[in-house]
């Protein structure tokens, strides 16, 4: 295998787009969702989009060859909410190790069937780690802000479990994203640093947060700076931000980052804001256009798109990422 | 750039220490035990309180926040976490990075997982080893964290500049190279000492931290150096002038030798350059050792400084005027040996036998210093200073003690083992503890610091020890001793166990030691206190008294605490009742009483009672505390005793004859039953209900097994249709004692006025005691062949209680008005109730009775907000009548 390192120190990389936004254009139904194995599970799962992999592997793998088509260098497997706290909400914290296993399994059959059409550009799969939909350092209740809603043992006993069953299925990088609560990603890596340490291996880490809005802060109230510095204790491919802002908007940040640290960096913003429908409607070129920005001022080793972006946003940012030199490390 | 070999913390906001930044202050108030406000705030569960003072920190400057849980009444992780997660909630505290302070990995780890900025653990060391310092270093990096390494290893704490150097450059180089840990990540604590102690091991103190922090600065690549600056000035306490100035001249000199960080409480800071240069001249020339008599300059200095002005040269020997008591004391106070062998043998020859000199002269003195020590107005070195005057006197004295050694058995006043326990160095405080009661009489074997449990118990055991006395200081040295003292009472050794040490308090001895063993244990908190205790403890005739009173006092405060201590510790009021006492009345029969009814004793003749009066209390109440008749043995008050109750038998004598008191009673038995909580009293033939007693039921969460009674539990239930039964009463000796006791009044005489009430209160007690054999044996009968002594009645060796409404199983007085009224108590014997239901007269005694060979004595403790409604429903009261009656027992 190509060593990931020595060709971001050759050239920026592509991650991919949104899977959400296309696996929407399917509009997959309750009994689709289900597929054979769910059909008598006892509470809805229409949404729960990582059962897909189990379900409809067939649409997920076709998302993930469309973005490698286009020229994505990294794929991300469909695993965002596959932790066992995400999964409580569908009852289902018992398919964990599976969802994660054949979501890599798939991700990686697309990633090697396109590493063999373009040898000179082999193919990356990155476990997506998603931040859960609870927050270790804040409190749900208002009224009681000395209260948790999870801890941070069960957050790495969750993540645990997520991370075996990812190196499992052979990805090649761990991508802990959307990163509202640095406590919970600190939870993350440590579950990675130690499962890492008892099964011997080295596996790339890429880690990215959220900066929520205009304060420039995580929600969990962190600085660029701070959050940096609380997540650069392990040995990290690249430390960046996603989600939340467009392009314009998550510049100023990333910049800022590029600065301070000497990890490699990503960004995989939005499709600008969503509109009144929640839609995402910057189009790929308007997307593009952002992008240069930060291809020239040099502030990024990968990039991608997060929500509202498709293949043709990827298409167009990976036809630009060959004209420029990529960020260097001091 | 992040990594280029900055420390960089961060809260919500980074902080890079770099070499341009300006010394980093670390905020010190958030730490229990370095602030008595933030434990008291903690323990009493303020956490809000609490996070003021951590925001008071960061306004006033502090750039990183120490949080320090360690304290053995506090649940550290507990504490730590939910502390931590309160500051994450409040984004102006939380700007800054914390410092996880503890000396337990088990709070580090919870404060670790509990923060997202990047903080500081404080600390770690070589203390236990190469591996656990190894695995837990991973830990901290792994958690992602910044640490603070303490300059200890295996053999102890590094005290001079070489072992400084080498455990740093050891630790150092297995966090770099085995661990992987960022070097700009390790902050070394190189150890902040005391200096001027007046011991000359200490002199170097501060010059070899000095001298240690260039050798890391300039050998250990990107490392940072800290250290808790306060420690240097420990030896003045409560003279702040000179510890002001000492705090600002030793960081001036430890920076500038690149000290970077530490904790520094910004209000004990004086400006450096505003140190009066005198001052200065001596401060630095203890600091940097420059002269070997730069102690006792700096010390006389400071004595100065406090306002001592007494000390100047006209009036230098006027103290040799003062009385011959004075003079010694003087000498020891002020730690001058010139005169004391001249005044001791003056002192020796007004006294019959030598050592009492030591006990008296001598002590007198010493007990003052111990004050003065620990009002903080002596600091350390006096109090070493004294400590040596004392050795000379008794030196001069021993002698003397050799010659009359005749007339006295042994001249050892007993074998004392000291010991600072297992991991604990600290030992200046023994030390003082040590040379106090040698210069007693007491033969020390000092075992010195750091002794493990094995050892100490082998020599308590081969040298036949007397007392055993541990010290500790550090926090961890408390579980220490919650250890050994269960070693000893598993090897069944019953040695008394002195417990003392800055670390140590009462309520831990109490709470955590008391209740591990069967032997005497007491907590000692200065020097002056422990020749009393050990002698209390030792002598024949006072140890068993002695600890009877330490013994009640520790299990009342033991009690307080764990009944004052947050709602976790209760149960709801419907698990409560599930789990009640169980008696299987199906197996023992309630007995029915052989009168059923109400019956009243007008008259009774007041020689009858005089068996059954307890005269322990009469004692107590006159402040002589001990068990009647021992009590007239005891060397200190024995004779105070015996005088007191010749008079009171007298005045006994005189009531009787002139019948100026009259006792009456009246009780009731009927048949009963339990419904719930409630015990429903019938008439003879249960056609009717006559009264229902509300009882309360103890809510504090049991031991499994054990129950949460009620008095209800003792008397079968209605739905078990098995009858039972129960009494009441009350009785009285006091009419008339409010008429005798004014006229002693009227003539100045409050001595017998007071003998009066106090007779009378015996007398009424004893009433009740002899009402109550008189119930069991006769007038209910269920124990008619019961022969005991009124020894053996004192101590309730029968069957049946009697609980008084107000009291510990029933605190609630408006039980009070149901006895009345059942009973008719105010128009039959003429007992009133004063609006907050106090008996008239006071010499009264009113209750229940409980026939149950399984009932028994107990405190209800604090019960919570559901019983107490649910109380007010069945008493047909608001909850705020019932709350203003039950409120001492409110949780």
């Amino acid at each position: 295998m190509v060593n990931i390192y020595d060709i971001l120190k050759e050239r920026i990389l592509v991650l991919d787009g949104a899977m959400g936004t296309m696996i929407q254009q399917y509009k997959f139904s309750e009994s689709d969702y289900r597929g054979n194995r769910f059909k008598d599970h006892p509470s809805d799962v229409q949404g729960n989009n990582d059962l897909l992999s189990l379900t409809q592997p067939d649409a997920i793998k076709s998302i993930h060859e469309q973005y490698l088509e286009v020229g994505a260098d990294i794929i991300e497997t469909n695993t965002f909410s596959s932790t066992s706290i995400g999964m409580s909400d569908y009852g289902m914290e018992s398919i964990v190790y599976d969802l994660n296993f054949e979501s890599a399994k798939i991700a990686k059959e697309a990633a090697l069937k396109y590493s063999k059409i373009t040898p000179n550009k082999p193919r990356f799969v990155a476990g997506s780690i998603g931040p859960t939909n609870r927050t270790a350092s804040m409190s749900p209740d208002v009224n009681d802000p000395g209260y948790r809603a999870v801890t941070f043992d069960n957050l790495v006993i969750a993540y645990s479990e997520q991370v075996n069953a990812l190196i499992d299925g052979g990805v090649d990088i761990l991508l802990i994203e959307t990163i509202f609560d640095t406590l919970n990603a600190k939870a993350a890596l440590f579950a990675v640093d130690s499962i890492l340490e008892q099964r011997k291996i080295s596996v790339p880490v890429m880690i990215s947060g959220t900066i929520t809005d205009a304060s420039g802060r995580t929600l969990s109230g962190q600085t660029v700076e701070a959050f940096v510095a609380s997540l650069s204790h392990i040995e990290l491919l690249s430390i960046g931000f996603n989600c939340a802002l467009g392009a314009d908007l998550l510049l100023p940040y990333m910049k800022r980052l590029s600065d301070i640290t000497d990890f490699y960096t990503s960004a995989h913003p939005n499709a600008g804001l969503p509109n009144a429908f929640g839609e995402y409607d910057q189009s790929p070129e308007e997307m593009k256009e952002l992008i240069l920005e930060y291809l020239e001022l040099k502030c990024v080793n990968i990039i991608g798109g997060c929500c509202g972006t498709t293949p043709q946003h990827i298409k167009l940012i990976a036809q630009e990422v060959n004209n420029f030199k990529p960020r260097n490390l001091s | 750039m992040l990594k280029n070999k900055n420390l960089i913390l961060s809260g919500l906001e980074p902080l890079v220490v770099s070499k341009e930044s300006n010394f980093i202050n670390i905020g010190e108030r958030t730490n229990v035990t370095g602030s008595k406000k933030f434990l008291r705030l903690i323990e009493q569960d303020k956490f809000s309180e609490a996070l003021e003072v951590a925001r008071d920190q960061v306004e006033g400057g502090a750039q990183i926040l120490d949080v320090n849980m360690d304290e053995g009444m506090i649940d550290g992780v507990q504490a730590m976490t939910k502390f931590l997660n309160l500051i994450a909630s409040e984004p102006d505290i939380s700007r800054i990075p914390i410092m996880i302070d503890s000396s337990k990995w088990e709070i580090i780890e919870a404060g670790l997982k509990t923060v997202q900025g990047k903080c500081v653990v404080n600390s770690i060391s070589l203390k236990e080893g190469e591996d656990e310092f190894i695995s837990h270093a991973k830990l901290i990096k792994r958690y992602g964290a910044a640490v603070i390494v303490m300059a200890f290893d295996e053999i102890g704490q590094a005290d001079n500049l070489d072992r400084r150097i080498e455990i740093c450059k050891r630790s150092y180089d297995i966090l770099v190279n085995k661990v992987k840990f960022n070097p700009a990540d390790i902050i070394f604590d190189p150890n902040i000492f005391p200096v001027a102690t007046g011991m000359n091991e200490h002199r170097k103190n501060a010059l070899d931290f000095f001298n240690a922090t260039k050798w890391i600065r300039s050998n250990l690549p990107y490392a940072s150096v800290s250290g808790g600056v306060s420690n240097v000035s420990f030896s003045f306490r409560g003279n702040n002038t000179v510890r002001e100035a000492m705090h600002s001249a030793f960081l001036y000199h430890a920076i500038n030798n690149g000290m970077n960080m530490g904790i520094v409480n910004p209000n004990m800071l004086e400006i450096y350059d505003e140190i009066p240069k005198d001052l200065l001249e001596y401060v630095e020339d203890v600091l940097l050792d420059r002269r070997d008599d730069a102690t006792e300059r700096l010390l006389d200095f400071a004595e100065s400084v406090v306002g001592d002005k007494k000390d100047n040269k006209s009036s230098k020997n006027e103290w040799r005027n003062l009385e011959l008591q004075e003079r010694i004391s003087y000498s020891l106070i002020n730690g001058k040996d010139e005169f004391i062998e001249e005044d001791v043998e003056q002192a020796r020859k007004t006294v019959d036998k030598p050592i009492m000199v030591i006990e008296g002269h001598l002590m007198k003195g010493m007990n003052i210093v111990g004050d003065l020590f620990g009002e903080g107005k002596m600091f350390l070195p006096q109090v070493v200073k004294s400590a040596r005057v004392m050795k000379k006197a008794v030196a001069y004295l021993l002698p003397f003690i050799e010659e009359s050694k005749t007339d006295d058995s042994s001249n050892s006043a007993g074998k004392i083992l000291m010991a600072t326990v297992k991991g604990d160095v600290h030992d200046i405080g023994k030390n003082i503890v040590s040379v106090v009661l040698a210069c007693n009489n007491f033969e020390i074997i000092d075992l010195g610091v750091m002794v493990p449990p094995e050892k100490i118990i082998k020599t308590a055991i081969d040298e036949n020890v007397d007392i055993i006395g541990l010290s500790g200081l550090i926090t961890p040295s408390l579980d220490e001793m919650v250890f050994l003292a269960k070693e000893l009472n598993r090897l069944k050794l019953n040695i008394p166990l002195l417990i003392g040490g800055a670390t140590t308090s009462k309520a831990h001895t109490a709470v955590k030691i008391f209740p591990e063993l069967s032997s005497p244990v007491v907590h000692v908190n200065d020097a002056s206190r422990a020749v009393g205790v050990a002698s209390s403890l030792i002598n024949k005739d006072l140890k068993e008294d002695y600890w009877n009173g330490i013994k009640k006092d520790y299990t009342d405060f033991r009690d307080k605490f764990l009944n004052k201590k947050s709602e976790k510790r209760y149960i709801d009021y419907e698990s409560a009742k599930k789990n009640r006492f169980k008696i299987n009345f199906n197996e023992v029969k309630p007995f029915k009483p052989k009168e059923l009814g109400v019956q009243i004793i007008d008259e009774i003749s007041l020689e009858t009672l005089i068996p059954y009066i307890d005269w322990s209390p009469f004692f107590n109440s006159w402040g002589l505390h001990g068990k009647y008749p021992d009590i007239f043995e005891y060397e200190l008050t024995g004779k105070q005793a015996e005088d007191l109750f010749n008079d009171g038998q007298k005045m006994l004598k005189k009531i009787l004859k002139e019948k100026s008191l009259k006792a009456k009673a009246i009780y009731g038995l009927f048949p009963a039953n339990s419904v719930g909580d409630d015990i429903e009293v019938y008439n003879k033939d249960k056609s009717k209900t006559l009264a229902k007693f509300l009882t309360l039921r103890q809510q504090l969460k049991k031991k499994e097994g054990n129950p949460n009674i009620a008095l209800s539990d003792f008397i079968a239930p209605k739905s078990s249709n098995i009858q039972d039964y129960i009494g009441c009463f009350c009785v009285s000796t006091g009419f008339g004692s409010d008429e005798l006791s004014k006229k002693y009044e009227d003539e100045i005489d409050d001595y017998n006025s007071i003998m009066v009430k106090a007779l009378a209160d015996r007398l009424a007690e004893a009433y009740a005691e002899y009402l109550h054999q008189l119930i069991r044996t006769e007038k209910w009968g269920y124990s008619q062949n019961e022969k005991l002594d009124n020894n053996e009645l004192i101590k309730e060796l029968y069957h049946g209680i009697r609980p008084a409404p107000g009291y510990p199983a029933c605190p609630d007085h408006l039980e009070k008005t149901t006895i009345w009224e059942l009973l008719n108590v105010e128009k039959t014997i003429g007992v009133k109730l004063t609006e907050s239901l106090a008996m008239w007269p006071a010499s009264s005694v009113s209750g229940y009775y409980f026939a149950s060979k399984e009932a028994k004595y107990f405190g209800l403790g604090n019960i919570c907000q559901d019983q107490l409604e649910d109380y007010a429903s069945r008493r047909n009261i608001s909850v705020e009548k019932a709350q203003k009656w039950l409120s001492p027992n409110l949780n």
